[in-house]
């Protein structure tokens, strides 16, 4: 297999200040090196403020690491250039309902990133608009609904379109299935892992849902406290973890699923 | 003795197309010292029925119940001020949502402190009582894992992340010693670490003071390690009941167990990326009810009987209400 994504060293730093004279916050993030095949899935997990988030921000663009270096099949991507990324990597932010403007309807929502990214004529945008739209499950006719008519799994659908529609080589998605109720929940698990097996996009993505992670990832990046811990593939970590963290993360993990034999 | 007796609760919502029955003939009934879980997404009405056992709902909405008892007392016939002297005493909610239900200009100490019932402090003098408040608080801070009381209690909800805000809505419902916990998702977006930490403290509190608790949530693999009984809701219908088990081994309704296989941690035997079975479509909204059982056009299973409501039947004290159940074969 071909390496898609190699990131060495990315470092950042994040300073809060919350008051005048208070001493300001200071977050780093130690230097995070991982690998990515192409075709494969990497969910990153860990607790809260371990700069999981921070992380695929970082891969995406929207903030700027201080070092390092992000190589995506081979080709460096330099960290202002975010005309190049955004056409390479695109992502899912954590809440639906709110990175969705209501004020659009799906149609001119998607049209968007073809329009500043693309030089497509406006009927090979309505048709690539309608073809992601019926690639992601939903119809050609939903290009005319507004997001407020629109159940969650179907926005979470939206989502997945937007990330799709410039054919990305990466997607980073935060928390895709917090908010999905199950029987949406596996429907969208579904159609991410089909739609990974024909077009071959690598997937990287956060949760808290160690049952799903162990589903669908094929390698696991244990995030504690601005360090990775623990990396390696899935079914290695869920069954000899090494980092004291991983540990207790998978023996929580196994006394939930043990009753339910 | 029957703690919680609910048979036949109907709850109907005034819309602008018409009264719409929100929650449909559901029944629940909780035994002392059980831990009895209610399942659903959302929609479903699990919070509709948290609220309606509180009493927070809207005058305006039109509530009938066959029975709805709290140790045999009717709830529906009581004054609201006998009403709230029981739940006040004897029953504790936590809600969804912690840092929404919490009050956003008063500290997590603040809100903390209001909390302690009157009654616990009756023995010690007045000028001592600020002290024992505040030692009672810290006592239940570090039970449900809250290791920084002090950082936590100067604090406001927006200061400190989702899970600090529902382990502290969680002490504050437990320090007035109810009878009967009712658990709205108290672990949604937790962490699995903390989140076995709080199902092991209420499974304790169950074994150990004999704390009856309603759980309501979808996670079922939370819900299979600690409750007895479920109830399984899908858009305001009870779908089915029984023991914990036996819902497992054999479910009689085609929604319990979409929902089971749904969540891929419950079976060992899954290869992974292997398609996960899920039922088409979406929840219907309260202006979109389907007649009759309302899976109808999500199940697999439907025919044409299904426009008509099933009657709620059973096998021992399995209930379930569908026409055509799965499983059927074997007894």
């Amino acid at each position: 297999m071909s390496i898609l994504l190699e990131v060495k060293g990315l470092r950042a730093k994040k300073v809060t200040k919350s008051g005048l004279f208070a001493k300001p916050k200071v977050f780093e993030l130690a230097p995070i090196d991982f690998v990515l095949q192409a075709g494969e899935t990497m969910a990153i997990i860990g607790e809260n403020g371990s700069g999981k988030s921070l992380l695929a921000k970082l891969l995406v663009g929207a903030e700027r690491p201080d070092a390092g270096v992000i190589t995506l099949n081979g080709e460096v991507l330099q960290p202002d250039n975010i005309k190049q990324r955004c056409l390479k990597i695109r992502m899912i932010f954590q809440q639906g309902q709110g990175s969705i403007n209501p004020g659009l309807t799906l149609g001119a929502l998607l049209d968007e990133p073809l329009k500043l990214n693309t030089e497509f004529s406006t009927l090979e945008r309505k048709r690539k608009i309608e073809q992601t739209l019926t690639q992601v499950g939903l119809m050609s006719e939903h290009a005319h609904f507004y997001p407020h008519m629109l159940s969650e799994g179907q926005r979470q659908r939206v989502l997945l379109a937007r990330a799709l529609i410039l054919n990305p080589d990466v997607i980073v998605a935060d928390e895709p299935f917090a908010a999905l109720d199950p029987s949406v929940r596996s429907q969208t698990v579904n159609l991410l892992m089909k739609l990974q097996r024909n077009l071959g996009v690598g997937f990287i993505f956060i949760s808290h849902h160690l049952g799903i992670v162990r589903h669908i990832s094929d390698r696991i990046l244990v995030m504690k406290n601005g360090e990775v811990v623990e990396t390696g593939k899935t079914d290695v970590i869920f069954n000899w973890p090494k980092h004291d963290y991983t540990k207790k993360l998978v023996h929580a993990y196994q006394t939930l699923a043990k009753t339910n034999k | 003795m029957l703690l919680l007796d609910i048979k036949n609760l109907t709850v109907e919502i005034d819309t602008s197309t018409g009264w719409v029955k929100a929650l449909d003939k559901v029944s629940l009934h909780l035994k002392k010292g059980e831990i009895s879980a209610l399942v659903g997404e959302s929609g479903s009405g699990k919070s509709l029925i948290v609220r309606t056992i509180v009493g927070a709902i809207p005058d305006r909405w039109r509530i009938t119940a066959d029975r709805m008892t709290w140790k045999g007392q009717d709830l529906l016939s009581m004054s609201a001020q006998q009403r709230r002297k029981i739940i006040r005493n004897e029953m504790s909610v936590v809600f969804q949502n912690a840092n929404h239900s919490l009050d956003p200009t008063a500290s997590l100490g603040q809100q903390l402190r209001e909390s302690v019932p009157a009654n616990q402090l009756e023995e010690v003098s007045f000028w001592q009582r600020k002290a024992l408040r505040t030692d009672i608080i810290v006592k239940y801070l570090h039970k449900v894992g809250i290791k920084d009381h002090q950082q936590c209690m100067r604090a406001y909800p927006h200061q400190v992340p989702d899970d600090i805000c529902q382990k502290v809505m969680l002490a504050m419902a437990l320090v007035s010693k109810p009878e009967l916990l009712i658990a709205d998702d108290p672990t949604m977006g937790m962490e699995i670490t903390s989140k076995v930490q709080i199902l092991r403290l209420l499974t304790k509190l169950n074994q150990t003071q004999n704390l009856s608790i309603l759980f309501i949530g979808h996670d079922l693999s939370a819900i299979a390690n600690m409750a007895t009984h479920m109830t399984v809701l899908y858009s305001g219908q009870t779908v089915e009941s029984g023991k914990i088990g036996w819902l497992h081994k054999r479910p009689l309704h085609p929604y319990t167990k979409a929902l089971l296989d749904s969540a891929p941690s419950f079976r060992k035997d899954l290869a992974p990326k292997s398609t996960l079975s899920s039922l088409d479509g979406t929840i219907p909204t309260l202006q979109h009810l389907p007649i009759g059982c309302r899976l109808g056009p999500r199940c697999p299973r439907a025919q044409k009987e299904c426009v008509k409501t099933p009657k709620m039947r059973h096998i021992s004290s399995h209930f379930y209400s569908c026409h055509f159940p799965l499983n059927r074969g074997g007894k």
